[in-house]
């Protein structure tokens, strides 16, 4: 049962590598990377009316920086999963190739799975890859290493995870390009929710804050992101993000507080019921 | 340094390039496919209607028709590709829906392409893995299959470097891999050329003095003729006729190159009065091959000189013209 499972796997873990996707990425990705070291290594010659800026103002200018890089990395990886995930299953059927492989004796609930997990163990790969580096290039040109940095990682990967079991799922019914934006839309108005919810927040606007609430549950990424950002966010920064109360909450690059369990919980499961629909509907396909 | 390929088809015979033991053979109880009452219906459309037929073990069987017929959708029943609308089906004794009842199974599809990014070879090493062969037959099987649909120099080419008649080849080579017990083709030489078509047709051949059973989809009737042993013809979604080729084309024409008789002796040598007579050849219609030597007996007892017998078996293609009425 779990052996074809595997092959699928493989073969999509192996299809992103052989198409050189994987590969743009990850030159992409260490560019970005050396350039951002280099700025890093720069903030030591930075002055402050005339005299160098202390390490300090350094440590507190890169965590910032980080920020604004993993808005860049989660980004980037959004795109990525849903470009790919869009087009895995409608491209396979499309091509015929879906006749071939499930002429074989393999469910059509494993072919599903077995995308999922290929997929999302590149995702993961690009996330704890691309995550570790720039921080161990931060801490090494600046002495400065976030609280979280594991956490970190995994909001990151948890987001990109989302989103391709979003595409994925939409790629069972759709062509790969209207999967596509239909997740990328959701993906920027889940962004937009996560806002909205925050100015509810800060106003006292309860329904406001709740279409918030709902467009997180609905779809999970900004939570996430939000957790990502507690776990960049130097101890200083977080004590004036309490401070500043409530008035913060709309700002997408300041949290203070860490995602909840329950939310987390809500995370996996999502995914979980997901991925149901998505062997639910493969599996009332017609091909 | 390419490998060692044995040279396709016309070297050693199927059984002995393949490792796998042959199988499909008359110890299976089961038929290779049966159905009753198979239908589908997408919307409004009736894509197949109450199919019912059996394909014993070990025979070459074609379903015939033209192109939207119902036949791809038939194969894609069997295969559970798609979800039959009413009626069931039995593929190597299992329900389709059983994803088991495919382990010794080779398809072809008719529309299809591989991953570009793969080479043959690997194309071939995938499918050997999720079919489930033990690996350490897997070069043996690759290198077999390769051979016989003559792609052994290409095996380790990027598919996205093949032409359409390539990929066809290839997609045989994926059906034949692990021996398999049935072997279910639709339209597998529609890329071919006249020699590709042939090659097909040596390994349909093969196949079926191995055991295997093989489920031939095509709308290439001539073809169908050559190699098949029982066919089905289908239109619109029904079945219109359905037998072996000696029951469905018995009845064909004999024509005689006669002199020597006169025109009364000429006129009456057809025992249904059913001939045509150009003055060189007399054409005697649905003429029983029993009774060619009789009437040979008779030509040369009235004194008539013979210089040529032609019996003619109405074609499968005559015969499916026949039943549309458009001949």
């Amino acid at each position: 049962m779990i052996g074809p499972l595997f092959v699928v796997a493989r073969l999509t873990a192996w299809e992103t590598v052989r198409r050189r996707l994987m590969i743009a990425l990850v030159v992409m990705t260490l560019i970005i990377i050396a350039t951002t070291g280099w700025g890093y290594n720069r903030l030591w010659t930075a002055t402050d009316n005339g005299a160098p800026i202390g390490v300090v103002q350094v440590r507190a200018i890169t965590s910032q920086v980080l920020i604004l890089m993993y808005f860049v990395f989660a980004g980037v990886l959004a795109l990525s999963s849903v470009l790919i995930a869009a087009s895995s299953i409608s491209g396979d059927i499309e091509s015929g190739l879906a006749l071939s492989i499930l002429s074989r004796p393999i469910g059509r609930a494993q072919w599903a799975l077995g995308k999922w997990l290929g997929l999302a163990a590149m995702t993961i790969a690009y996330a704890g890859g691309a995550g570790w580096l720039e921080l161990l290039v931060a801490d090494f040109t600046t002495g400065y290493l976030p609280p979280h940095p594991w956490q970190l990682v995994g909001y990151i990967g948890a987001e990109g995870l989302i989103l391709l079991t979003l595409a994925l799922t939409l790629s069972t019914r759709m062509a790969g390009m209207t999967a596509g934006i239909i997740a990328l839309v959701g993906y920027f108005m889940a962004w937009v929710g996560g806002i909205v919810s925050g100015i509810g927040l800060a106003l006292n606007n309860a329904p406001l804050t709740e279409l918030g609430v709902i467009s997180r549950l609905l779809l999970p990424t900004d939570g996430l992101w939000r957790g990502a950002v507690w776990t960049l966010e130097p101890a200083s920064l977080l004590t004036l993000g309490r401070q500043a109360g409530r008035a913060a909450a709309a700002d997408p690059f300041m949290v203070a507080e860490p995602a909840s369990p329950l939310f987390l919980l809500w995370a996996l499961v999502w995914i979980g019921v997901v991925l149901l629909i998505a062997i639910w509907s493969l599996r009332s396909r017609e091909l | 340094m390419p490998w060692p390929w044995p040279t396709p088809f016309d070297s050693a015979p199927l059984e002995k390039r393949v490792s796998v033991t042959a199988a499909g053979t008359a110890a299976d109880a089961s038929p290779a496919i049966h159905t009753t009452g198979l239908s589908k219906v997408y919307g409004r459309k009736t894509a197949l209607a109450s199919l019912s037929m059996t394909v014993p073990r070990g025979e070459v069987f074609g379903f015939l028709g033209p192109n939207g017929a119902g036949k791809t959708t038939a194969v894609k029943l069997l295969l559970g590709l798609v979800r039959e609308t009413s009626g069931e089906a039995w593929i190597l004794g299992k329900a389709p829906s059983d994803p088991g009842s495919r382990r010794h199974v080779g398809y072809l599809p008719e529309l299809f392409r591989y991953q570009a990014w793969l080479s043959a070879a690997e194309v071939l090493r995938v499918h050997c893995e999720l079919a489930g062969l033990d690996r350490p037959t897997w070069v043996e099987e690759i290198r077999a299959v390769l051979a016989i649909v003559d792609l052994g120099a290409r095996a380790n080419d990027r598919v996205g470097t093949f032409s359409k008649g390539m990929q066809q080849r290839l997609g045989l080579a994926v059906a034949l891999l692990g021996s398999p017990q049935l072997v279910l083709l639709d339209e597998p030489t529609s890329a071919l050329d006249p020699v590709g078509r042939h090659d097909v047709r040596q390994i349909i051949r093969q196949l079926r003095d191995r055991g295997t059973s093989v489920f031939l989809n095509s709308h290439l009737l001539t073809e169908v003729e050559m190699v098949c042993d029982r066919v089905a013809m289908v239109d619109h979604g029904r079945v219109i006729s359905t037998g072996t080729l000696n029951d469905l084309l018995a009845e064909g024409d004999c024509r005689f190159r006669v002199s020597g008789l006169n025109p009364a002796e000429r006129a009456g040598l057809a025992p249904t009065g059913d001939q045509d007579d150009d003055g060189e050849w007399i054409t005697i219609h649905h003429l029983d091959p029993e009774l060619i030597p009789t009437t040979v007996e008779r030509i040369v007892a009235m004194g008539g000189r013979i210089y040529a017998v032609e019996p003619r078996r109405q074609s499968l293609e005559e015969h499916f013209l026949q039943l549309l009425g458009e001949l």
